[in-house]
């Protein structure tokens, strides 16, 4: 098996469900309870992965993170070198691909919170980070831990944006997907196999955990 | 007391359009009417959970609410206490840690020693440590009194507050409630649409049907103009009784 590619998959998906927990919980509540009428645009953009193929959203990508657009040239300037086929561009790849995985479930865990129970803490507090700390996230922390499943299994499996943004270079954006595709290619099917086993034990397990939580939280 | 609270609001929530302008000043005034008049509409404009479309709100001379220059304070900064029909506690957070939630610029002694008070009138501090889950629908409703007291607001308003809890329980807490409130100069809201209990308890009531004030002011006042209204209401509730 390719243990570089093991490492950088699980370093890849580490980082990404970090970054998207931190970006979807505000995100999350926002498109719970805020109340912009701009707010389906919102919705529309954060969904828009799902139904893209990962090839035009690798595209773009691509292309944004290039040295012809200012944005590319900007994160050039920040990481020093340009973004695409790099670690960090398939960093904000993946972050981007995995989006309505982490923000959709946590969306749905803050409109499932009774009504009743958030107004009762905005009567009694005006601090919106001790109402979310203290009663909003122990509620949704089902959903959280779905978001961050889903977040996870879903970059380790990624292949059609990590191969437009990354190229699959060995040990520096070459995932475990990329590894199966490239081994095929080589008719190297016992190794292909083993790698394929992995994630399809990966996959499994992950959501054992998210339907196991649910049955317990009965959500 | 004098006039400690100024309402002039309209609001439009569906079919029902609250038109309500008058002021309090009785400790403990109930607002009494039939189911879907816009009593709880109205409490939820004071306590600013719904934003009047128009009108203004004054309590103790500050002004909580204007449309006309954009003035709101916030249901937090209002200071005012909320405690609705159905108990909404914290169900992650243990009773002592619900009836804190909303002390601030308390030491954590201050802070602890105003729970177990507020504990010990609405007889819960066997409650304490435990979880909202494990209470009854009686307990929960004695903590969730608790905790919308322990800031020390200066006003309550109580959304048909105590129909979780028996007949028994009711009258001890009710007499324990007045007494604190009276103590401590905190004028209280009270939402019913029980005819027996609204003129029994009030100090002054007010009929509000189709979202609007029929009629206000000492109990005995308010029967001989709604007599024959409230018999009815009387008899209709009777019979739902049964």
């Amino acid at each position: 098996m390719d243990q570089q590619a093991i490492f950088l998959t699980f370093r890849l998906a580490a980082f990404t469900t970090l970054i998207l927990l931190a970006v979807s919980i505000p995100l999350g509540y926002w498109l719970a309870f805020g109340q912009a009428r701009w707010k389906p645009l919102v919705e529309a953009a954060v969904a828009l992965p799902l139904v893209l193929p990962p090839t035009v959203l690798g595209f773009y990508l691509l292309v944004l993170l290039g040295p012809q657009t200012a944005v590319g040239r900007a994160l050039s300037t920040i990481f020093g070198h340009p973004l695409a086929f790099s670690f960090a561009g398939l960093l904000v790849g993946s972050v981007i691909f995995s989006l309505p995985f982490a923000v959709q479930p946590i969306t749905s865990g803050f409109r499932s919170v009774d009504r009743e129970i958030l107004e009762a803490a905005q009567v009694l507090s005006d601090d919106r980070i001790r109402i979310l700390r203290k009663v909003l996230l122990p509620l949704v922390r089902p959903f959280l831990l779905t978001a961050a499943v889903l977040a996870f299994t879903h970059t380790v499996g990624e292949f059609g944006v990590v191969l437009m943004i990354g190229g699959g270079i060995p040990g520096v954006t070459k995932t475990l997907s990329i590894s199966i595709y490239d081994q095929v290619q080589d008719f190297a099917y016992r190794q292909a196999n083993s790698t394929a086993l992995l994630l399809l034990s990966l996959s499994f397990l992950a959501l054992l955990i998210i339907y196991g939580r649910r049955g317990r939280a009965g959500v | 007391m004098s006039e400690y609270l100024r309402i002039d609001v309209e609001h439009t929530l569906g079919e029902l359009t609250l038109r309500v302008d008058c002021a309090l000043s009785a400790p403990w005034t109930v607002l009494f009417g039939p189911s879907g008049a816009g009593k709880t509409s109205l409490l939820r404009v004071l306590g600013g959970l719904t934003r009047p479309h128009r009108g203004r709100v004054v309590l103790h001379g500050r002004t909580l609410a204007d449309s006309s220059n954009g003035t709101w304070v916030s249901p937090a900064q209002r200071e005012i206490g909320f405690v609705t029909q159905r108990p909404t506690l914290f169900p992650n957070l243990n009773v002592t840690a619900n009836v804190s939630f909303g002390l601030r610029g308390l030491s954590g002694r201050a802070s602890e020693e105003r729970v177990v008070q507020m504990l010990e009138l609405f007889q819960a501090s066997q409650l304490a440590r435990r979880m909202p889950a494990d209470l009854s629908g009686g307990e929960r409703q004695r903590v969730a009194l608790a905790r919308a007291l322990a800031p020390q607001p200066r006003l309550l308003l109580l959304d048909e507050s105590f129909t979780a809890l028996d007949a028994g329980l009711k009258s001890l807490i009710l007499e324990e409630l007045t007494d604190w409130l009276s103590k401590h100069k905190v004028p209280a809201l009270y939402v019913s649409h029980d005819v027996a209990e609204a003129f029994q308890t009030a100090g002054d009531v007010v009929v509000i049907e189709k979202g609007q004030i029929k009629a206000q002011g000492p109990p005995e006042t308010v029967l001989a103009s709604q007599r024959e209204q409230l018999l009815r209401q009387l008899d209709s509730s009777r019979t739902a009784a049964k």
